[in-house]
């Protein structure tokens, strides 16, 4: 697959390639060279074999986050994941209460079944991050009330990178009650999770942020105490009726390589792309107006988020297309809008119009970042040349005081 | 010797391949703006493309979902808000993901109606209008049964619900690849689809709605599939999705022919076992699938032997993971439960040998001790 | 999102960036948009005693479109009369540069940015038309 130029990849928190480990693992189960059973086939070794793999997969993804293999739970990706545990309990608890509290820097994935919950009369408390992103523990608790039956926060925002304390709100739900889901689509592989320590009771995996295939993810459900759902999808009861649909035998096996992988590697990956991220910073530090949104250090390895100023981010990915890189969430790429989660973090709106989501993995290298940075600086350059909002900055117009002709 | 297509079939050889550069060197996220997101969105728009050329309906037309179970789930919850109206109707045979679909709604305080069937397994049309008398909002009827391949007449049944204002929505799951199958000649309102029925991926299936139907999304986060169904696409899945859905297309006569040499030399040969019944015998079935009932065996033992001999049947359905109990399609069909624990399924594929068919028969008369 | 040859050629090669001095009587400038829109086009013309516009200039913080539709711009206005400048329809720049249906608007700014440059002019040099500011109401 090489006919094609292909640009420098620097977004693998939109997505990762999948491991050639975990490829070769999943070619294993789909052809009639393989075990291509139905692991629900109960009357034959193709459906046995099927289920047996199933079963070490599901062992892999709970050994990374310390967990028993009969909490996770298959779902086709973290957008099911969230949507099963916030919809799921939400029903379940009904009668219990009906308020739930999450942040705006949320992914779409949590915040649009919150919404849908709203609209079923359900009350939904968004809290603010702090400047840095992250959440003020105060506010959380001062959020909590006697109905609240949910707090779903992310461990490592896929924006911005930075990580929640997810032990210490743990303690706070616990304390109180109420079941804790956190997403952990961007933070399993990348940071420790261990989830005998951490009271998380409810925990959204993708495999494919972390080298694994797409269409393919699980959910993390406490049995000590033992949290209940109602599921989202019915049908033959796989899952402990959780979730119903044939397994995808593949898939799930490429999520546990993937799983089995992190654990393995995890550390000195980290370690690696930390020092790769710290030479990109590095490589901007000298130029004027640039801005790393989110904190630096409680913040996952591979992320760095960082504004140019009085640089519109979609111009600034177009000049820089040898690199692929973002300038908000992928999932929200095809809007107009600037990116809600800088917007919460009170950047204004130029800043997070000017705002470019650099992405570190597996298969970064230190060429990878030079290159990037010195295309960045030229491009960045060349459009402030072109920008007359950089031209009124250097002019020394105070630019929150410009009346804006209105649009 | 694999016998069970209908519980899952592998990966065609070309599928696999039309899959793999996107199982890794092409991995963008679709929704990315960059050259790797296009070339993922590309990519799905072909394989979108093929999948609605398979049912012969437009592109927009298709949602992906991660499988049968899914689609026929969407279909149940995503019509219920929008309609005034207190009614869900399914027939006694349809798959346990339109059945517990429906039975959940009985909670939020839906009617369910159920159809019967006769002895062969088709619908009772004439009882049909009556079940669709008052407020039926949705009728679910499968167009090919998985345990007994009967093929309801799809396009009667929508005439008569639309009649009565009911939506229609078919499992076509298992007919797919199996018999043609027009969308608009079954005169459906939606239909599921699922891929690794046809010798595509497991993971990946679509809900294929009518163009002006408004159905309400049961994923949410990030718009995708038209605001349809949130989540990242399972890019390498879809891609063989639509690679499955243009051989199955292409390929369906003389899959069918394939077929029907095979069952029509099984059947022949298990008419020769003393007490061997057919069920479904008098109704239109796909061609691949044998439901046969096996006199003075247990259908537990039986397998678990052919199972030694290295031959792979199904009891029944393999998509409830507590399927102890009797089909609920045989006992819809007036079977008693002493004889329904009798019944093997044999579902032959495109892989599947004349050889490996005279093999099986030879290996079951064994098993039964019966001479040849 | 992609872009046709001519948008890509206008943003990699832009036409007439730069300044004039706006206090300068033959200038007009017109800045339209806003930074929490994601865009802020100026467009600029020196305007000769015929009226004719005899130059142009832009600068656009904005995404590709935006800075192409208004390098295209620019390059429309040369030569013209106020009075045919004035003409320029954003459908126009749409359809020269082939703009995805998100992006018309960013040829709507630069239509407001010339006429905005127009008036910028007419009002320094007092000689608003009838003609013209009926325009303006529509």
């Amino acid at each position: 697959m090489t006919e094609l130029k292909m640009p420098i990849y620097m977004d693998y928190s939109a997505t990762t390639p999948v491991d050639p480990r975990v490829a070769e693992e999943m070619c294993k189960y789909l052809t009639t060279s393989g075990d291509f059973g139905n692991a629900a086939s109960r009357s034959h070794a193709y459906g046995w074999t099927a289920d047996e793999v199933i079963k070490q997969a599901r062992h892999n993804v709970a050994k990374l986050v310390n967990a028993d293999s009969r909490e996770i739970i298959w779902t086709s990706g973290a957008t099911e994941s969230d949507n099963l545990a916030i919809k799921g309990v939400a029903s379940f608890y009904k009668k219990k209460g009906k308020h739930i509290v999450t942040m705006k820097t949320e992914h779409k994935a949590v915040l649009d079944p919150c919404r849908y919950l709203e609209k079923e009369g359900y009350e939904v408390t968004y809290l603010d991050p702090e400047p840095d992103g992250l959440l003020d523990l105060e506010k959380l608790k001062s959020a909590l009330r006697d109905d609240t039956i949910l707090v779903s926060v992310m461990h490592v925002n896929n924006e911005i990178g930075v990580i929640q304390d997810i032990k210490a709100i743990g303690e706070i739900t616990r304390e109180r009650g109420i079941i804790f889901h956190c997403d952990a689509a961007q933070s399993a592989g990348k940071i420790k999770i261990d989830l005998q320590e951490a009271k998380v009771d409810l925990m959204s995996f993708s495999a494919h942020k972390i080298y694994g295939p797409k269409g393919m993810g699980a959910l993390y459900v406490r049995r000590k105490p033992r949290i209940r759902l109602e599921a989202q999808i019915h049908g033959g009861g796989h899952e402990r009726g959780m979730r119903s649909g044939t397994l995808a035998t593949h898939q799930i096996v490429g999520m546990g390589e993937a799983f089995r992988i992190a654990y393995e590697e995890m550390d000195s990956e980290s370690k690696r792309i930390h020092v790769l991220r710290k030479r990109l910073l590095d490589g901007f530090s000298s130029m004027e107006e640039v801005y790393v949104n989110g904190d630096i250090d409680q913040r996952v390895a591979g992320n760095l988020n960082i504004s140019f100023n009085f640089v519109e981010g979609e111009s600034l990915i177009m000049a820089v297309k040898d690199i692929a890189v973002s300038s908000g969430s992928a999932c929200t790429s095809s809007s107009l809008e600037p990116s809600y989660v800088l917007r919460a973090l009170g950047r204004n709106d130029e800043l997070a119009h000017s705002s470019i989501r650099f992405t570190l993995g597996r298969f970064s290298t230190e060429k990878d970042v030079d290159q990037a940075i010195s295309l960045l600086r030229t491009q960045v350059e060349k459009l402030r040349e072109m920008s007359p909002l950089w031209e009124m900055f250097k002019d020394g117009v105070d630019l929150s005081q410009v009346k804006w002709a209105a649009h | 010797m694999y016998l069970d297509y209908n519980a899952t079939t592998p990966v065609d050889p070309r599928v696999f391949d039309a899959m793999k550069p996107f199982m890794t060197a092409h991995f963008g996220n679709p929704s990315s703006v960059h050259k790797y997101g296009r070339l993922s969105r590309t990519a799905i728009d072909v394989a979108r493309n093929q999948v609605a050329e398979l049912v012969g309906v437009d592109t927009s037309q298709v949602i992906f979902t991660s499988g049968g179970t899914e689609a026929n789930n969407l279909a149940v919850t995503g019509v219920l808000a929008q309609r005034a109206k207190t009614a869900l109707v399914h027939s006694s045979i349809e798959h346990s993901s339109v059945l517990e679909a429906m039975k959940v709604q009985e909670k939020n305080g839906w009617q369910r109606r159920v159809i019967a069937v006769d002895k062969q397994g088709l619908v009772d049309l004439q009882r049909l209008p009556d079940l669709l008398a008052e407020e039926a909002l949705l009728v679910s009827v499968m167009a090919a049964n998985n345990e007994t391949g009967v093929i309801q007449d799809i396009a009667r049944i929508s005439d008569i619900a639309h009649q009565h204002g009911a939506l229609m929505h078919t499992d076509a799951v298992q007919a797919a690849g199996k018999i043609a199958i027009s969308f608009d000649e079954m005169k459906v309102d939606m239909m599921s689809v699922s891929a690794h029925k046809i010798y595509g991926p497991k993971g990946v299936g679509a809900l294929i709605k009518a163009p002006r139907l408004a159905i309400d999304a049961t994923l949410y986060g990030g718009g995708h599939e038209n605001g349809l169904r949130a989540g990242t696409e399972n890019l390498a899945g879809i891609v063989g999705f639509g690679a499955a859905a243009a051989l199955a297309k292409n390929e369906l006569d003389s899959r069918k022919a394939h077929f029907e040499k095979l069952t029509v030399y099984i059947e022949q040969q298990l008419a020769s076992i003393a007490g061997v019944s057919i069920m479904s015998q008098q109704a239109k079935r796909v061609a691949n699938t044998i439901m046969a009932s096996i006199p003075g065996i247990e259908g537990e033992t039986l397998l678990m032997q052919l199972d030694q001999k290295n031959i792979a049947v199904s009891s029944g359905s393999a998509c409830s993971s507590k399927d102890t109990e009797p089909s609920h399609v045989l006992a819809a069909m007036g079977m008693a439960p002493e004889l329904a624990r009798r019944t093997i399924r044999i579902s032959v594929g495109k892989e599947t040998t004349m050889d490996e068919a005279r093999l099986f028969m030879t290996t079951l008369k064994d098993i039964l001790r019966i001479q040849h | 999102m992609s872009y046709s040859d001519k948008v890509l050629d206008h943003y990699e090669n832009p036409r007439n960036v730069g300044s004039f001095d706006k206090e300068d009587t033959k200038i007009g400038t017109g800045m339209v948009g806003a930074p929490a829109c994601g865009d802020v086009m100026r467009l600029q013309i020196q305007v000769s005693e015929e009226g004719i516009i005899e130059d142009a200039k832009f600068k656009t913080y904005g995404c590709g479109s935006a800075i192409a539709s208004s390098s295209l711009l620019t390059e429309w206005v040369k030569g013209k009369t106020l009075e045919e400048a004035q003409q320029i329809k954003n459908t126009q720049i749409a359809e020269e540069l082939e703009l995805p249906p998100v992006k018309v608007h960013c040829s709507v700014l630069a239509e407001d940015a010339i006429k905005a440059a127009i008036d910028d002019y007419a009002s320094k040099n007092g000689a608003v038309s009838d003609k013209q500011s009926q325009k303006k109401l529509a």
